[in-house]
């Protein structure tokens, strides 16, 4: 089962490292939008304002956090839809390699790109960013990770039923993105309208917002169970609905 | 000796289209076997029913002893495969794709260096697959297809849209692959590619198999016809070709006469007319069939249309 997994990941990690926009796309963005967002922020509003000082504090480096997650995502359906209409898939299929292999070894490039991301995202902060940050930053990655796994497994699902290339990348951020507007990043989910507080109560990404949020604040990880145990049955329930319908070619 | 490849019927529908109905054959040890036919035939599908990349709904198939889709990466060690259509990752190397294959086999046989050298890949061994040409993507697939020193090697419209000077490279490697004792599955619409590369063909047409042979059986068996076509000024001539045994027709125009007939011998015994009768030509040819005719009579068109 493992037999060319280590390669195949490193060589996939060489390959979207020589795309032109892979490596801007998932990690020079969401750093830029953490700077530039702490500095408007941090300028912006005087100090004081409890608004702002929660939104740097909390809100920014999960809003950074999560746009990380998306954008290895959406780039996770579009690499697999771009191989499966290629026949990249079908000709990675006809050799001895598992398909579980070829599958784990996209997710897990994707996971290191979201761990160095983050990291990097943290060293920026530590350098610019115009207040001190106290967060359990190991719980905090442990938390994206879980999460990023449950959005991939989204991801997965979208990838295995959008039926072209040409369409994957869209389809992605059409169903992905109106998820961080409902999530309670912006607005507590306990303000929205009552029909989209009942939206956000089904879309994952609420569930990861929350867990982000409370491990970021120094919360117990006890208090977020039901946000992990949410994450998980996404995880579950999308994997098991991709491998009914996933197609190779 | 057991057949290195045993077919019986296999069946295959998507929907309501039956690709593959009731197919049979068998393919030896050592020679390379085309599967022929024009395109929607369902060659591809079997194909791929017997590498283990499909699942067939009916018969059975063994490869080497395994069944395909049970023992399938079994099977996937000891074959190789070439794909209509494959692409690789745009932006992985020559070497990259074939260190790759290499650590995916057990068995390592073949030094994936010299396989390039072979290949005339050698200088291109760093440039990213989306820079090949169509060759020699083509010589990379057949590469990657060789190297596990397979047993047996699939290779399915291995020349479609190559020149004709690649189509002459590549042919050669394959009787190579031949020569080094390993067996060669091939699908193919180019009859003039059958007749030179195939030992043995079965020809394929609406999921059906309608004939399986050598292609020189084939030609004597479905298409016997023989043509001479010669230009001679002897006023007794035309007399002399009508008695020739074997000789059905004959057509002048002007001087030029087109001489019909069957079976191998008429060519000999029409050059035995013109010494006997000391008859003075000024040319001489002959028309033979080929797998071409051949596709045509059984099938009632051409395998183009």
């Amino acid at each position: 089962m493992l037999r060319g997994l280590w390669k195949l990941t490193w060589l996939e990690m060489k390959i979207f490292l020589r795309e032109p926009l892979g490596a801007i796309g998932t990690i020079v963005i969401p750093v830029l939008v953490f700077l530039v967002g702490g500095r408007l922020v941090g300028r912006g509003l005087p100090a004081s304002s409890l608004a702002a000082n929660s939104f740097v504090h909390v809100g920014l480096p999960v809003l950074a956090s999560v746009l990380i997650a998306v954008s290895a995502v959406l780039s996770l359906v579009t690499i697999i839809s771009i191989y499966r209409e290629g026949g990249i898939l079908k000709r990675l299929r006809a050799t001895p390699l598992r398909p579980q292999t070829i599958l784990a070894a996209h997710v897990i490039v994707k996971l290191i790109l979201t761990a160095a991301t983050l990291a990097l995202l943290v060293l920026a902060g530590k350098r610019y960013y115009p207040v001190d940050v106290h967060a359990p930053l190991f719980s905090f990655t442990i938390a994206l990770l879980i999460s990023t796994w449950s959005i991939l497994s989204i991801g997965f699902l979208i990838a295995s039923i959008v039926p072209t290339a040409r369409f994957a990348q869209p389809i992605g951020a059409f169903i992905l993105y109106p998820m961080i507007g409902v999530s309670g990043l912006f607005v507590p989910v306990a303000s929205l309208p009552p029909v989209l507080r009942g939206l956000a109560r089904v879309v994952p990404l609420t569930y990861a917002v929350s867990l982000l949020e409370g491990i970021w604040k120094g919360e117990e990880w006890s208090a977020h169970m039901i946000d992990v145990a949410a994450l998980v049955l996404v995880f579950v329930v999308c994997t098991v609905l991709s491998t009914k319908v996933f197609r190779w070619e | 000796m057991p057949p290195i490849i045993q077919v019986s019927g296999v069946r295959k529908s998507y929907g309501a289209t039956v690709a593959v109905h009731e197919v049979s054959f068998e393919v030896n040890e050592g020679e390379i076997f085309g599967l022929i036919g024009p395109n929607g035939a369902g060659k591809t599908t079997t194909m791929e029913c017997i590498e283990g990349l499909r699942t067939r709904d009916g018969g059975s198939i063994s490869v080497l002893g395994l069944d395909p889709f049970k023992d399938v990466y079994k099977l996937q060690d000891r074959i190789g495969v070439q794909l209509q259509q494959a692409q690789l990752q745009k932006r992985i190397k020559v070497w990259e794709a074939v260190d790759l294959w290499v650590s995916l086999y057990q068995k390592k046989a073949i030094d994936g260096e010299r396989l390039l050298e072979q290949l005339g890949l050698a200088d291109k061994r760093g440039a990213w697959f989306m820079n090949l040409s169509g060759g020699q993507k083509q010589r990379l697939f057949i590469a990657l297809a060789l190297i596990n020193d397979p047993e047996v090697v699939f290779l399915d419209e291995l020349t479609t849209g190559l020149d004709p000077q690649s189509r002459r490279a590549i042919w050669d490697l394959v009787r190579d692959i031949r020569e080094r004792g390993r067996t060669v599955f091939l699908t193919t619409h180019l009859m003039e590619e059958a007749e030179r590369l195939c030992d043995r063909v079965a020809i394929i047409e609406h999921g059906r198999i309608i004939d399986i042979d050598r292609p020189e059986n084939l030609v004597n068996r479905h298409c016997p016809e023989r043509t001479v076509v010669l230009a001679t000024d002897n006023p007794i001539a035309e007399e002399r070709f009508r008695a020739v045994r074997g000789v059905e027709k004959v057509i002048r125009t002007d001087l030029q006469f087109t001489i019909l007939g069957r079976g191998d011998d008429l060519v000999t015994a029409v050059i035995h007319c013109l010494s006997e009768h000391g008859i003075r030509v000024t040319d001489f040819r002959t028309i033979l069939p080929n797998l071409e005719d051949v596709f045509l009579k059984l099938t009632g068109h051409s395998i183009r249309e």
